[in-house]
């Protein structure tokens, strides 16, 4: 054992004195592997926790929307509509949502207006989103004007401002009273957006929606779960995208790779040799390369991973946000909990570190069982 | 050898800081789940700048990826969300694809 | 110590361009003597140290070493008895570049696992004897020829060898060093171990040193003296 140990230091110990000749080849190589094993990282880091984050978030929304649709399109909920829901069991309240969209000239953005059902501002008082206070240089007690898209402006007074720590579901809010809401969409009485219903057992929420579609024929239920499910899949295009354009990368990291192990210098197959010549077993060789394959890709695994994990979690994703933003003017700002899944991490382990050491060892393994009295022939 | 000893130590770390961070921001997602149901509010605001970015799961069914459901949209974070599920599995939806369908035979 | 029999070796065999560079050698290589093979280029002497030394093995015949058949072995027994018993000094003396003497010096130790400060030791011991102590820590391609045969000889010598086998050890080295080098030897033979070497080089295998100089020719021998 003791031995055993001895002989496993001296291999590792050889092997950082092999890698510490070609610094700077090796540097190179760990930089660019670092760097492609933290771009795939945050990816993965990122959409993961924003996919769990939204999952937690909205596990408290109403479990179904119901919209009324007139030619294929969302339609206003008219007077007399909801009554016609009538009873169904397991619905526990039925409440007509109102809120819209507002494009705001001066910012180029656009805002989600909303009249809450408990709790609503006064009547000319709003209360907004932490994206509005930031874009509009908004702060409580300020007053506003909109111009209504019937031209006349209206004039709110900021109420308050909705916790920053929120700001990853209602940046862009503006809360008002129904009076304001509907003087100032001329939103006709009587009429809603679309209704919450809340249903207890979760068990129900199908039979609900069913019951919902045999009743109402032009109304489209939305279920808690299908949102849900909506936001597990958000990411998954473009994680695939990204993924996808990444594969360029690790090809050509592949390739560099096979390069250069497969393409094994003269130099290297030569020390090879010389080092079976006195006295190192073919095992030892292909030890100390697989050492030395795994001291890159483990190291550059894990730093890799740090990197990608404080940029995730640290600095909001910096890097993606171009990409995340689009054309949106206001984007929030949000610090994501981390989530991390440890079969991601475990796979992304296995698809960057195995590879690599495979990579390195198979060519190694060829140059290995070569015969060593070639060495006298130089 | 140290520096992967480092970088270990940084990796063991990570975790540490995400249970940490966690813990942290427990209140806040505390607070936004009450908000989200005191509001009853559907979607993240992640994308505004067009209502089938801002509430991908309100929007209208057919009209967010008019040409192919597949297609690339027009503004760029078309291309980050998928279709909805009910549109390429037309399976899954029990009510909302199944009326607008239903309707139309 | 090493006895051959009817030694034949062939490379390429089966192909165009089969070659017999060996072609029935019969040997004994007596312990604690120094012996020196000698001819003309080609005539199969680096051969037949490759396969005294348990580099290769030979296509038909026998070696023997301390009466023991060991021609038919597989690679990891002749590897384990190349360690042990055999020293090599290579003719372009196989150093690795970018390590320093020291640790080219213990690199034949590493599979053994003796422990560190031990082979320290063993390894000054033979830099201080061949007057190396102060290239120590010198990266062993900024060393002069002779200073890198020293270094490959203290090499050969870590693992405490019965055998040392150095091929055309003056080929690479100029007169005057090619004498430094036989006073090693001969210090080396003054001590009692066994040397093998190759050479075409009068001034080896006309030396005092060498106790016989066994000729060859088209891979036979030709003369022994």
């Amino acid at each position: 054992m003791k031995l055993w140990l001895a002989r496993r230091r001296y291999l590792i110990d050889f092997t950082l004195l092999a890698l510490a000749r070609r610094k700077t080849r090796n540097l190179g190589l760990l930089l660019v592997y670092t760097v492609l094993v933290f771009m795939l990282a945050s990816v993965t880091l990122y959409s993961h926790a924003l996919r769990q984050e939204a999952a937690r978030v909205l596990a408290n929304s109403p479990e179904v929307i119901v919209q009324r649709m007139v030619a294929g399109r969302h339609d206003l909920i008219p007077p007399g509509y909801i009554e016609k829901i009538g009873r169904i069991r397991g619905v526990q309240t039925r409440e007509a949502r109102l809120w819209g969209y507002y494009y705001d000239a001066v910012t180029r953005a656009n805002y989600t207006f909303m009249v809450p059902a408990q709790g609503a501002p006064a009547a000319g008082e709003i209360v907004v989103g932490p994206a509005l206070e930031r874009s509009r240089g908004l702060a409580k007690s300020n007053g506003i004007s909109f111009r209504s898209y019937s031209g006349k402006l209206h004039t709110f007074v900021v109420a308050d401002v909705l916790p920053q720590a929120s700001e990853l579901v209602s940046a862009d809010l503006v809360l008002m009273s129904e009076e304001s809401f509907r003087a100032f969409f001329d939103y006709p009485a009587g009429h809603y957006t679309d209704i919450a219903l809340s249903v207890a057992n979760p068990l129900e929420v199908r039979n609900v929606a069913l019951k919902l579609a045999a009743a109402l024929p032009d109304a489209r239920p939305i279920l808690r779960d299908e949102v849900l499910r909506t936001y597990a899949s958000i990411f998954d295009w473009r994680e695939g995208i990204v993924l996808a354009l990444l594969s360029a990368a690790i090809l050509a990291f592949g390739i560099l790779a096979w390069d250069k192990a497969s393409g094994l210098s003269a130099e290297e197959k030569r020390e090879i040799g010389i080092l079976k010549a006195i006295g190192w077993e073919t095992g030892d060789v292909i030890k100390m390369k697989f050492w030395e394959g795994l001291l890159v890709s483990l190291t550059a695994f894990l730093l890799g991973f740090v990197a990608a994990y404080v940029h995730v979690f640290h600095f909001a994703a910096a890097l993606f946000e171009p990409v995340l933003k689009g054309w949106a003017v206001l984007y929030p700002r949000f610090q994501l909990t981390p989530q991390i899944d440890g079969l991601q991490v475990a796979t992304l382990f296995f698809f960057t570190v195995v590879p690599y050491a495979a990579a390195v060892l198979v060519p190694i393994w060829k140059a290995a069982i070569t015969d060593p009295d070639s060495v006298m022939r130089w | 050898m140290f520096i992967l000893a480092l970088a270990g130590a940084a990796f063991a770390a990570c975790f540490v800081d995400a249970a940490r961070l966690r813990a942290a921001a427990a209140d806040d997602a505390n607070g936004m789940a009450v908000l989200v149901a005191q509001l009853r509010l559907t979607d993240l605001a992640l994308f505004t700048e067009a209502r089938y970015t801002r509430h991908p799961s309100q929007a209208d069914l057919h009209s967010a990826f008019q040409d192919h459901p597949l297609a690339l949209e027009h503004f760029p974070t078309g291309s980050l969300i998928g279709p909805p599920a009910g549109l390429t599995n037309p399976v899954v939806k029990v009510g909302a694809g199944d009326t607008a369908t239903s309707v139309a035979k | 110590m090493i006895e051959l029999h009817a030694i034949r070796k062939a490379f390429n065999q089966g192909r165009e361009n089969e070659l017999w560079a060996l072609d029935g050698i019969d040997l004994h290589i007596e312990a604690q003597k120094v012996t020196a093979l000698r001819g003309p280029s080609g005539s199969g002497k680096t051969t037949l140290l490759t396969l005294v030394g348990c580099l290769a093995r030979p296509t038909e015949g026998r070696v023997r070493l301390a009466g023991e058949d060991i021609s038919g072995l597989p690679e990891c027994f002749l590897t384990e008895i190349r360690r042990r018993r055999f020293g090599f000094v290579f003719q372009q003396f196989n150093l690795i570049k970018g390590l320093s003497a020291l640790d080219n010096i213990i690199l034949p130790a590493y599979p053994t696992g003796r422990p560190r400060k031990q082979l320290l030791e063993r390894a000054e011991e033979l830099l201080a004897r061949l007057k190396l102590g102060h290239r120590r820590a010198a990266k062993v391609e900024w060393l002069s020829g002779g200073e890198q045969q020293r270094v490959a000889i203290c090499r050969a010598l870590i693992n405490d060898p019965e055998l040392l086998i150095a091929d055309e050890p003056t080929a690479n080295l100029d007169t005057h060093l090619a004498k430094e080098f036989m006073a090693i030897l001969e210090g080396l033979a003054g001590e009692g171990r066994s040397i093998l070497l190759s050479s075409h080089d009068p001034l080896v295998t006309e030396s005092d040193v060498v106790d016989r100089v066994v000729e060859m020719r088209d891979g036979r021998i030709v003369d022994e003296r």
